[in-house]
C-alpha cells in the first residue's frame, strides 16, 4: 500500500463504476475523537476500510526526551484521557523498573486502587457511548454519572478533575486520606446500582443486541497475528490477562476473575468489558479492606521521591534532595539502559520502553499504545459489513485518538 | 493464563426468552428504570446537576485552581527568587526576575523583582507548589477564573498577591499536609481585572 492512501493509483475504470468512496471522519459525532476512514463501498456494504491517523499527532512522545521522569506524568496523562491514573501508573512502573525502585506496601495499594478506578472509568464511557451510537442513550448517561464521582475521588486525591498527575517517581503526590478513602467506597456502591440499571436497559435489549451480534467477528487466530490484547483479546478467547500472567503491584495477592469469551464479536467485547467492571470493583473493595499504614513515599535513601515539606523543611538531606530532584544535572545518576515495562491498561498492554543515558530526562520514550494496534485490525473487522455497523465496531474497540496518535 | 485456570470466568450470551423477543416487555423494563430516576429527581431530591452559578461546587482542600503568591507574617512576598518553580513547571509558563532584596529585608538575599504566571500556558499540575521551598507560591480551590483578553490571564506579582489576599482567610498555607478546609464554604470571587 502506498503511504498515504492518497498517493493511491486510481481505481480501475470497471471497478470504479460499481464501488464508491465515502470519508467517514475526521470530525464525525461516532468517531468521539478525530478518526478518519476512507471507505470503499458497494452500495451500503464495505469492500475495504483504509484507517487514516495522524490527526491528532501531538508530539507527546517526544516531549518526554524533555521533561524529566516526574514531569512526563502530566503529559502522559493526557494520551488516554479516559483513564489518566492508568497511564500514570504505566509509566512510572517502567521508570521505577529502569531505576530499580521498590515501593512500599501502601504506595502499591494506592496505585492498584486508581488503576481500578481508571478501568472501571474506560469501560463505561465504552460500553456507554457504544450504547450511545446504536442509540440506547439513557444507559450512556447513567455511565456518565458514575464517572462524575470517579472524577470526584480524582480531585479529592490530587486535586484536580481530569488529569491528576498523582504518581511520582517513587510514590505519590498525597497520601490517601479517609476522605478520599469515603469517595472511593461511594463509587463502589453506586457502581452496583449503575450496573443494574446497565443492565436492565442493554443485557436483554433485542434492538442492541442484534446490532452487536455476529458484527466484526475476531478470530482467536487473527487476535493473536495481530497482537490484540486486553479486552479485545479476552473477547476472542485469547485468554492473557498481565494482571494474572505477568503480576506487577499486589495483583497476586487479590482475587478476581478474568472474563473471557470465544464469540469474538461486539457483543463479547461488550459482554467483557462489564464483567471487567465488576471484578475491578472487588479489587477496589479488597484493596480497601488490606490498605496497610505506613509511608506512601519509598524511604529518602532511595534518592528518588520528593520529599514532603516537613522533611524538607526540617533536615537537611531533605533539603538537599528537594533542590537536586528538582534543578537539572545535579549529579543524580540513572542507569544507561533501556527497559520495557507494561501494565493491563483497560484497552490492554499499556508499556513503556525507555531508553535512558544516565540523565533525570529520558533519552526515548516510546509507548505501545492498545489504541494503535486495536485500529490495525478494524479494516478486518468492518470488512463486508454495512456503514451503520462501522460505529458498533468501533464503539466496541474503543479507540483513544490521543493515544492513538500521540 | 492457562486454559484451566480457575480464574477464568466464560461470558455467554443471554438466552432472550420468546417475550424478550417481542420488544414490548423488554421496553417497560426501560421506561420503569428512568421511570424511577425521574422520580429520584423530582421527588427524592436525587439531581445530579448542580445550579451554577447559583449554586457552587465546593473543590477539594488539595485543588488545584489559580495561583497565589503567599505573603509571610510582614506582608512581604514569601519568595525568595530560587527559581525552583520556574525549572519544576513542565509548561514553562513562570517568569521570575530576581534582584537583590532591599536592606531592610535582613533575612534574605533575593526577592523577585517581577513573578510572572501565564494563566493560558499553565496546565495547573502543581509542580511548582510542589517545588516551592519556602511555600511562596500556591494553587488555590479558584477555578472560575476567566478573562476577556490573553492579557488579562498573564499574572503579574501584583495580581498574584492579590489573589493571596482575597482567598487567606478561606484557605491557609498548606505545609505540606492538606489543610482542612471547612466542606461548604464559599469560594471568593476574583476581583475582576
Ligand atoms: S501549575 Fe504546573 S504548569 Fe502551572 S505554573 Fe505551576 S508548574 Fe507550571
Ligand atoms: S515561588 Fe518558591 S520556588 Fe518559585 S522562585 Fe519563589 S521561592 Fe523559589
Amino acid at each position: 500500500m502506498a503511504a498515504n492512501v492518497l498517493d493511491e493509483p486510481e481505481v480501475e475504470h470497471e471497478i470504479q463504476d460499481a464501488t464508491w468512496t465515502l470519508n467517514f471522519g475526521p470530525q464525525h459525532p461516532a468517531t468521539h475523537t478525530t478518526l478518519r476512514i476512507v471507505l470503499e463501498l458497494d452500495g451500503e456494504r464495505i469492500v475495504k476500510a483504509t484507517p487514516d491517523i495522524g490527526y491528532l499527532h501531538s508530539g507527546f512522545e517526544k516531549l518526554g526526551e524533555h521533561l524529566n521522569f516526574n514531569q512526563y506524568v502530566t503529559i502522559v496523562d493526557r494520551k488516554n484521557y479516559i483513564s489518566p491514573p492508568m497511564n500514570e501508573v504505566a509509566w512510572h512502573n517502567a521508570v521505577e523498573t529502569l531505576l530499580g525502585v521498590e515501593l512500599t506496601p501502601r504506595c502499591k495499594y494506592i496505585r492498584v486502587i486508581i488503576s481500578e478506578l481508571a478501568r472501571i472509568s474506560d469501560h463505561l464511557l465504552c460500553t456507554g457511548a457504544a450504547a450511545l451510537d446504536l442509540g440506547a442513550f439513557t444507559a450512556f448517561l447513567f455511565a456518565f454519572n458514575l464517572r462524575e464521582q470517579i472524577y470526584d475521588v480524582y480531585e479529592e486525591m490530587s486535586g484536580y478533575r481530569f488529569h491528576p498527575g498523582y504518581t511520582r517517581v517513587g510514590g505519590l503526590l498525597y497520601d490517601f486520606n479517609d476522605r478520599v478513602l469515603d469517595r472511593v467506597r461511594g463509587v463502589v456502591k453506586s457502581f452496583q446500582n449503575v450496573y443494574a440499571d446497565m443492565e436492565k436497559l442493554l443485557f436483554k435489549n433485542r434492538i442492541f443486541l442484534d446490532r452487536l451480534r455476529g458484527v466484526g467477528v475476531l478470530s482467536r487466530e487473527e487476535a493473536i497475528a495481530h497482537s490484540c490484547t486486553g479486552p479485545i483479546a479476552r473477547a476472542s478467547g485469547v485468554t492473557y490477562d498481565l494482571r494474572k500472567d505477568k503480576p506487577y503491584l499486589v495483583y497476586p495477592e487479590l482475587d478476581f476473575d478474568v472474563p473471557y469469551c470465544t464469540d469474538g464479536d461486539c457483543w463479547a467485547r461488550f459482554a467483557v468489558r462489564m464483567e471487567e467492571m465488576r471484578q475491578s470493583c472487588r479489587i477496589i473493595m479488597q484493596c480497601i479492606e488490606k490498605l496497610p499504614s505506613g509511608p506512601f513515599n519509598a524511604p529518602i535513601a532511595e534518592k528518588f521521591p520528593i520529599p514532603d515539606k516537613a522533611t524538607t523543611y526540617n533536615s537537611m538531606e531533605g533539603l538537599i534532595q528537594h533542590f537536586e530532584l528538582i534543578m537539572p544535572n545535579r549529579g543524580l545518576e540513572t542507569p544507561h539502559d533501556e527497559v520495557y515495562a507494561a501494565i493491563e491498561s483497560p484497552n490492554g498492554e499499556l508499556g513503556y520502553y525507555l531508553v535512558s543515558d544516565g540523565s533525570q530526562t529520558a533519552w526515548r520514550v516510546r509507548t505501545r499504545p492498545p489504541s494503535f494496534i486495536h485500529f490495525s485490525v478494524f479494516p478486518l473487522l468492518i470488512k463486508g459489513h454495512l456503514i451503520a455497523d462501522i460505529v458498533a465496531v468501533l464503539g466496541s474497540l474503543s479507540i483513544i485518538a490521543a493515544e492513538l496518535d500521540r | 493464563m492457562r486454559a484451566d485456570d480457575p480464574c477464568l470466568k466464560q461470558m455467554k450470551p443471554p438466552e432472550l426468552s420468546l417475550a424478550d423477543r417481542f420488544f414490548l416487555p423488554q421496553i417497560a423494563v426501560g421506561l420503569g428504570v428512568t421511570a424511577r430516576h425521574i422520580a429520584g429527581v423530582m421527588f427524592r431530591n436525587k439531581a445530579i446537576t448542580v445550579q451554577y452559578p447559583d449554586e457552587k461546587h465546593v473543590p477539594s482542600p488539595v485543588y488545584r485552581g489559580v495561583h497565589r503568591l503567599n505573603r509571610d507574617e510582614k506582608g512581604r512576598v514569601k519568595c525568595v527568587a530560587c527559581m525552583l518553580c520556574a525549572t519544576a513547571c513542565p509548561a514553562h509558563c513562570i517568569d521570575i526576575v530576581g534582584a537583590t532584596a532591599p536592606e531592610t529585608w535582613p533575612d534574605r538575599e533575593k526577592y523577585p523583582e517581577s513573578f510572572v504566571i501565564d494563566e493560558l500556558r499553565c496546565i495547573y499540575c502543581g509542580m511548582c507548589e510542589e517545588a516551592c521551598p519556602v511555600e511562596a507560591i500556591e494553587l488555590t480551590g479558584l477555578y472560575d477564573l476567566t478573562g476577556l483578553s490573553r492579557e488579562q490571564m498573564i499574572f503579574d506579582k501584583a495580581k498574584l498577591l492579590s489573589v493571596f489576599d482575597a482567598t487567606s482567610n478561606q484557605e491557609p498555607m498548606k505545609y505540606g499536609k492538606p489543610p482542612e478546609r471547612a466542606l461548604g464554604s464559599p469560594t471568593t470571587e476574583l476581583a475582576p481585572g
